[in-house]
């Protein structure tokens, strides 16, 4: 129990800085709204709404990224890292509690994406909306990870996308097929595979990412 | 005893495969095949090698296996190149064209050449240490669990890509071509344990100067 309520302090203490300041969000929205808007002239007339639907996972993976490079930054400019990590909370409470407030930020700006998607574009079915909601999952788990190894190097920030975008291809290809195909049942189960397998991995490894 | 290995075995495949094995009447290009593919298995060979380092690294605190890993995985990045390289010419000549989307292997290997580049740029840009061990060792684990996954993810998504048009499971393999594809093998394994213990050596003679500069100065 005691595991849980560290997860939840360090997630709240994230949202509670975000509600402060309002330092990722606001960027997350505009960004996802603008790359919409650039989506739209990118697209020939007639590229149709599957070309369109591909588009989206383009726009949530980027939008995901720029939250997420943002994700450590307090923790390593106010040296809050060290403190968690001597605090007798476990260390993977540390990467599943920014993990669930990256998943919170990333939750909020598709609130906003995907009304605006379905107005400019076409309309969304079921199916997409929940791969997009698996997707999610995977997308915040592997991105606060890998987010946590690069805010320890020297290249920071811009080692986020080379660090994340192979990782994230299963996710686009699970999260297309979920929009695009008839029988979408394979594809969420892809998915939701994948946020088994590497959220136990970032879980059982992150320990490894903050201590030496 | 190995770099003379890797030679008798190479000279023996090169010969068993442009004069022994018949010749493919439909497709002549088909003898890259003894190449592309031990190279290929190899490439995941190194991979592994040096996710078992890795492990090793993280479970039984070996500082020694830090090198280990990344040298395997510098190999196995180079096989892997060889392997795009391999099959990409395969693909011209056979299909007439440079790359295709609907060869799963190759797409494949193109996403875990990226995923290992990236360990580069990661290890390269982390002190020596611990601390670079820890996050390169986590990391090459990450490729064990990123290459099944993908596989699967380029199985499904050619059914909205497009579908597979042609397939190199081809006729089964005869006697005398399965032997010249696994002296083959053996050659490009023995070949992989030449540069990864040549490479290994060099980077303990580097490190061994490094100690020795730093007791001087």
């Amino acid at each position: 129990m005691r595991y849980f309520t560290d997860v939840a302090t360090l997630a709240r203490k994230d949202l509670l800085l975000e509600v402060r300041a309002r330092d990722t969000l606001p960027a997350m929205l505009l960004f996802v709204v603008a790359a919409l808007v650039v989506f739209h002239f990118a697209l020939p007339s007639e590229a149709g709404d599957v070309a369109g639907l591909g588009l989206l996972w383009v726009a949530i993976v980027f939008t995901a990224l720029l939250g997420l490079s943002r994700a450590w930054v307090a923790e390593r400019e106010q040296g809050v890292q060290d403190g968690l990590v001597l605090s007798p909370a476990d260390r993977s409470a540390i990467w599943l509690g920014k993990a669930l407030s990256s998943l919170a930020f990333l939750l909020l700006a598709e609130a906003i994406a995907l009304p605006a998607f379905w107005i400019f574009f076409t309309g969304l079915d079921a199916a997409t909306i929940a791969g997009v909601l698996l997707a999610d999952i995977g997308i915040c788990a592997v991105g606060a990870f890998v987010a946590a190894m690069s805010t320890a190097t020297r290249a920071r920030e811009l080692l986020l996308p080379v660090l994340f975008l192979p990782l994230a291809i299963p996710l686009v290809v699970g999260g297309v097929g979920a929009s695009v195909v008839d029988g979408p049942g394979r594809y969420l189960a892809f998915l939701a595979l994948y946020d088994a397998l590497f959220a136990t991995i970032c879980w059982a490894s992150f320990e490894y990412v903050v201590t030496e | 005893m190995l770099p003379p290995l890797a030679v008798v075995l190479f000279a023996t495949a090169i010969s068993l495969i442009f004069f022994w094995v018949p010749e493919d009447a439909e497709d002549p290009a088909q003898r890259i095949f003894y190449f592309h593919v031990p190279i290929a298995l190899t490439s995941y060979a190194c991979f592994g090698w040096g996710a078992w380092k890795a492990l090793r690294v993280l479970w039984k605190r070996d500082h020694r296996a830090d090198v280990e890993s990344y040298v395997a995985i510098h190999q196995g990045t180079i096989f892997g190149a060889l392997t795009l390289v391999t099959g990409s010419l395969w693909a011209r000549a056979t299909w007439g064209h440079w790359w295709l989307w609907s060869s799963r292997q190759l797409v494949l290997f193109l996403v875990l050449f990226l995923f290992y580049c990236a360990y580069f740029m990661l290890r390269f840009s982390v002190e020596p240490g611990p601390r670079r061990a820890n996050l390169s060792a986590v990391y090459a684990l990450f490729g064990v669990v990123l290459t099944p996954v993908s596989f699967l993810a380029i199985r499904l998504a050619e059914d909205f890509i497009h579908p597979t048009v042609f397939t190199r499971d081809g006729p089964q393999m005869t006697g005398s071509m399965f032997a010249a594809f696994c002296v083959s093998l053996a050659a490009m394994l023995t070949l992989f344990a030449t540069f990864y213990s040549i490479e290994l050596a060099g980077k303990r003679i580097d490190a061994q100067i490094r100690e020795l500069r730093e007791a001087l100065s």
